[in-house]
């Protein structure tokens, strides 16, 4: 039932803020000079060097690596600073931040974008926070734990006891490692992209397909025979229903990380585009009276935003807990999955 | 970049490198961290287990303890009504020993007094027969000459003898 709660609030959440953008975009018509949807859609979009601020005409921006490869050229390496303001270099040029040959060949774009760039920097911040937790342990054992382990020794407890084991049931070990890192990996990354100059990467669809197509393939790696035969042969079916219950079945195992996929980035580009909408009202109304409301608006729209980190982060892991579940799951607790059985209540039909 | 399109670049590093921090992760972190946890609980769950073990034979010693008093109360109580027992039964045994000897003596005195007063009586039945005689003889040789004079002797015969 808790969860259940969970999915509907985040759906309600998802909806509400997706509304927002549209009401900004309409304002952007209107608004010379100023083009607050563009300049929205650069703040959540991702780009080929780092922009920090600008104050007047001096930009401080950091010049990422671009990598690419095109058939028949090979491979291209050189700094963004070079297409800089639309400038092509070595036959390549940047249109709406999409990287283009001038010759029209198709281009492989590897280039270290500001979104890998952020990426790298969380699996260095994770890898650092985590192995020094990890220092905690051995070095004190079976005591209690102190400093950043004691801090993280509840989120980790939690996600074990919480989401895993009711949700997966006796077999939670194996996949501990893939929810604790998708978990810690998603929130950190939320946290990272609320900060000033971060970048939105878990509110990049890339980033969230990756993540929901990683649970997809756990999921159905780890399948057993119950599994598919709820699927192919759904128990307390009239077999006469079957050919429209075998794709219904079917489109679900696929729609299931695909809301996974939808959930985290519309959630999280949603968040960035209600904040900087409300920062770029003070720039629409061109009234610094304006600052006051909206700052306020766009402090408690932050604040929110810190819960959505930590929530969505456990709603994706506790989902793809309770996908791993229905599918490792054996004959008797069949019913768990999705329709919102909270492990206390086991399974009606059948 | 459309922000619904996903874009291919990213998505390869995002797999390369989730890939690598997961891996890193599990070897160097989540491994030592969760059996650190299990270690640590089972170990606190073990202590529990010991405690309430220990509580247990506490109970157990005592409730032996208490046993062992009683049975050691019970003991004594009995050997103190043995004792009693004894002691009476000697008080008795020594009482009627007592009084037999008491009796047995006084029987004894008695016979001796007995004999005694037999021995006696029988001298002062001979001494009194040994008197008469005599006094008969000193009558009779007396008689033979004066006759109050006889009279007079025994008269202090009589007054001489003192039976005793």
């Amino acid at each position: 039932m808790k969860r259940l709660l969970f999915a509907l609030l985040c759906l309600f959440s998802l909806t509400a803020r997706a509304s927002e953008p549209v009401a900004t975009t309409a304002d952007a018509t209107e608004a010379e000079g100023f083009q607050p949807g563009e300049m929205i859609l650069h703040h959540i979009g991702d780009s080929h060097e780092w922009h920090w601020f600008s104050l007047g005409e001096d930009h401080y921006t950091t010049y990422l690596p671009v990598l690419a490869y095109r058939a028949g050229h090979g491979v291209s390496a050189f700094s963004s600073r070079e297409l800089a303001e639309g400038k092509t270099y070595d036959g390549l040029k940047l249109e709406h931040e999409h990287l283009v040959s001038e010759d029209g060949a198709k281009v492989y774009d590897f280039s270290i974008t500001k979104n890998v760039a952020s990426l790298i920097l969380s699996a260095a911040v994770l890898l650092l926070v985590f192995t020094a937790v990890a220092r905690g342990y051995a070095k004190r054992g079976t005591e209690a734990p102190r400093g950043i382990q004691s801090f993280f020794e509840p989120i980790i407890v939690f996600v074990r006891d919480e989401v895993a084991k009711k949700s997966i049931g006796p077999k939670y070990e194996r996949y501990m490692p893939y929810l604790l890192t998708v978990f810690f990996f998603i929130w950190f990354n939320n946290l990272m992209g609320l900060m000033p100059g971060g970048a939105n990467l878990t509110g990049n669809i890339a980033v969230t397909m990756t993540l929901a197509i990683i649970t997809l393939l756990i999921t159905l790696f780890s399948s057993n025979k119950n599994y598919w035969a709820h699927i192919f042969a759904t128990p307390g079916v009239p077999k006469a229903l079957l050919p429209i219950m075998i794709p219904v079945e079917l489109i679900g195992v696929f729609v299931k990380p695909f809301s996974l996929m939808v959930r985290l980035f519309a959630n999280i580009t949603a968040g960035h585009i209600v904040t900087l909408s409300f920062i770029a009202l003070i720039f629409i109304f061109r009234n610094i009276g304006v600052a006051p409301v909206t700052l306020a608006f766009g402090l408690f729209i932050f604040f929110l935003e810190l819960l959505v980190a930590i929530l969505q982060a456990y709603i994706f892991t506790l989902l793809t807990a309770m996908y791993i579940g229905g599918a490792v799951e054996e004959h008797h607790d069949a019913d768990y999955q999705m329709g919102g059985g909270d492990g206390a209540t086991p399974a009606q039909v059948h | 970049m459309n922000i619904v399109t996903p874009d291919f670049g990213l998505i390869f590093w995002q797999v390369v490198i989730f890939l690598i921090v997961l891996l890193l992760l599990r070897s160097f972190a989540w491994k030592p961290i969760l059996s650190s946890l299990k270690e640590r609980e089972s170990s606190i769950e073990g202590a529990l287990r010991m405690a309430d073990q220990a509580k247990l034979e506490m109970q157990q010693l005592q409730a032996g303890n208490e046993k062992l008093l009683a049975e050691a109360r019970m003991e004594r109580d009995r050997i103190l009504k043995e004792a009693t027992a004894m002691s009476t039964q000697l008080v008795e045994l020594a009482k009627t020993r007592a009084t037999e000897e008491g009796s047995r003596m006084i029987a004894q005195a008695r016979e001796a007094i007995q004999n005694e007063k037999n021995a006696a009586l029988a001298e002062v039945k001979n001494t009194a027969a040994q008197l008469s005689i005599d006094i008969a003889e000193r009558i009779l040789r007396r008689e033979l000459t004066d006759q109050p004079a006889q009279q007079q002797l025994v008269d202090s015969y009589l007054k001489e003898v003192k039976l005793n």
